[in-house]
């Protein structure tokens, strides 16, 4: 990609340290905490892959490093810089050098994918129509959808068509940081191979780094060079660090941790018996409120 | 909200002392949820009017925004100014008759038209045709990520969503009003003169003795902050719409009844203020209509 290329680049080569820190990192929603004391220091040319069940917190994490959700406590710093401490403008100049490929895509609806893919270009470029156009139809092919989609709109595609072009549109700055936001998630075995698959070429762009959120074991053994594993933080004691896990995809196979395992080999284990409680409890509260109310007639019967 | 819940309760913990304290609690943190959701309305609407004066928006962006929002509410704005100018005829015809004026019909129709009728009655619609439809969109892009999506981008959703829309409401609403005042004129005359057969001559020499330039020109003033309201509560209530299908369901809902609510409040206020002003430059007071 032309002149967007080599500004970002040759800003990125100055940089010194790791790409994107994440600093003692909290985030709290009212008094549900989400996240408590993430650090996560994230080199050039990684490609981290952070795992966990559903609720515990990923897609917070990878938007909190984009700045879309701010955190309660901690920092996360882009190429040394505090996302926190910058100015709307600045930011939102910053996010112009990372990625984000949404869970569902989060394609414009109103706009045909040729205009969600120039999107980012004429609002960040002032390349020429047919400029843009020649990059919108490169990326479709790198992502691998036939140029007759260009001209649909979002709706008129299928799921896997979608996230393809969703990872089209997050590659049009020629990001230095992609975010993806469970990348296969609703699709079958063999697409889901497929965005493995373009997740491996992208990393392998100069200059890129990849952070993908995940629950899908597949994905990590094939794109990670480091995983980090999430555990959702009402499990856990106080004290005891969010992230049970941080290192190679072969470590994560031959870990010993219960917690890992479980993960890795997908057993409910003891959380079939845990719902199984639940239900009863909520049941016997339900219960205990009709006795009581069948006992104590409502005021507005005894008026 | 149940008797049982309200009154005071002999079970309640801490007695009656203790279920005082709990109401007040209560009204506390009400009345501290009202006080942060205006402040949000305040600071979203102080954002928007920002990037309006400090960015130009797209030509390609505004058209299809003013044409759903201008162009599209035209049918039903003229329809329902034709049926309110035929039903003040209606309602009016008998107290006028009663007293020997019905000639001066033209005036009373003409001048809640073009005051009153004519502005809340386009707003009304507008708020109900454009303002849930743009709060279920919206709301639609938050729950789908889209709203995220343009942020990840660095682009502004604010300019990009809420400008345009504020915009056309803004700048349309002034053509809706008049759209509806003269179809509530002409219904109006329709059924006074045709159906009811009050001499026409009679009829609109009241009605230009009794309606001047001002009367025309408040209805029109007005309009203006009710556009401007249903745009920014509408843009709110689906910038802040809770995830699901219920959730868009109430963003639109919500818009329509915050929004009209926000039209009747804001029309009685200029309404006062406008009187005072015309005051100011007609000391003599009103002309009297009988």
């Amino acid at each position: 990609m032309p002149a967007v290329a080599t500004a970002s680049s040759r800003h990125h080569d100055d940089a010194a340290g790791p790409l994107l820190q994440v600093d003692r990192l909290g985030v709290q929603f009212g008094s549900q905490h989400v996240l408590r004391d993430i650090s996560i220091d994230l080199d050039p040319g990684q490609t981290l892959v952070v795992l966990g069940e559903s609720g515990c917190g990923k897609t917070v994490l990878l938007k909190t490093m984009i700045g879309l959700i701010r955190p309660t406590s901690g920092f996360v710093r882009f190429e040394g810089q505090s996302l926190a401490t910058l100015s709307d403008r600045a930011l939102a100049h910053t996010r112009t050098r990372y990625g984000f490929v949404f869970q569902g895509a989060a394609l414009f609806d109103s706009l045909s994918i040729r205009d969600n893919i120039a999107f980012p270009l004429r609002e960040h470029t002032r390349l020429a129509e047919p400029d843009i156009n020649g990059i919108v139809e490169s990326l479709v092919d790198e992502v691998g959808l036939p140029r007759s989609v260009l001209e649909k709109k979002p709706v008129q595609i299928s799921g896997g068509m979608r996230k393809r072009a969703g990872l089209a549109r997050a590659l049009a700055l020629d990001p230095h940081l992609v975010l993806y936001d469970e990348p296969t998630t609703g699709l079958d075995p063999i697409m889901s191979d497929v965005i493995n698959e373009l997740i491996l070429t992208v990393s392998r762009r100069p200059h890129t780094t990849s952070v993908v959120v995940t629950h899908d074991m597949n994905t990590a053994r094939k794109v990670a060079d480091r995983v980090i594993m999430l555990y959702p933080l009402f499990r856990l004691q106080s004290g005891e660090p969010q992230v049970v896990f941080d290192g190679t995809p072969d470590e994560l196979d031959r870990s010993n941790d219960p917690r890992i395992r479980q993960f890795v080999e997908g057993r409910a284990g003891a959380r079939l018996m845990e719902l199984r409680e639940e239900q009863a409890r909520e049941a016997g509260q339900r219960d205990e409120a009709s006795r009581a109310s069948e006992a104590e007639p409502s005021t507005e019967e005894d008026e | 909200m149940s008797t049982a819940s309200t009154a005071p309760d002999s079970t309640h913990p801490g007695g009656i002392a203790g279920w005082m304290a709990s109401q007040v609690a209560n009204l506390g943190a009400a009345a501290m949820a009202w006080v942060a959701g205006v402040g949000d309305v305040a600071i979203f609407t102080l954002q928007t009017f920002g990037w309006l004066l400090t960015r130009r928006q797209r030509r390609d962006v505004i058209i299809p925004n003013f044409y759903r929002i201008g162009v599209m509410s035209l049918p039903v704005v003229a329809l329902t100014g034709l049926f309110i100018g035929m039903v003040l005829a209606v309602q009016s015809y008998a107290q006028f008759k009663a007293l020997g004026l019905q000639t001066r019909l033209g005036s009373v129709i003409n001048l809640s038209l073009v005051r009153e009728l004519g502005p809340v009655l386009a707003a009304t619609m507008l708020a109900g045709r454009v303002g849930s439809a743009m709060a279920a969109e919206l709301g639609t892009m938050r729950v789908t990520e889209q709203i995220d999506a343009l942020e990840s981008m660095g682009a502004n959703p604010i300019y990009y969503l809420v400008v345009p829309r504020f915009l056309g409401c803004l700048v349309l609403i002034p053509s809706l009003t008049v759209m509806a005042d003269f179809m509530g004129v002409l219904g109006g005359y329709f059924y006074s003169h045709v159906l009811l057969g009050i001499d026409y001559h009679h009829y609109w020499a009241n009605s230009r003795e009794y309606v001047d330039a001002f009367d025309f020109l408040l209805g029109i003033f007005k309009s203006l902050f009710f556009g401007a309201a249903i745009a920014l509560v509408s843009c709110h209530h689906g910038f802040h719409c809770q995830p699901g299908a219920e959730g868009v369901g109430r963003a639109a809902t919500n818009a329509f009844v915050h929004s009209f609510v926000l039209i009747l409040i804001l029309d009685l206020f200029l309404g006062i203020w406008l009187n005072n002003v015309h005051d100011f430059f007609r000391p003599e007071g009103p002309r009297r209509l009988l």
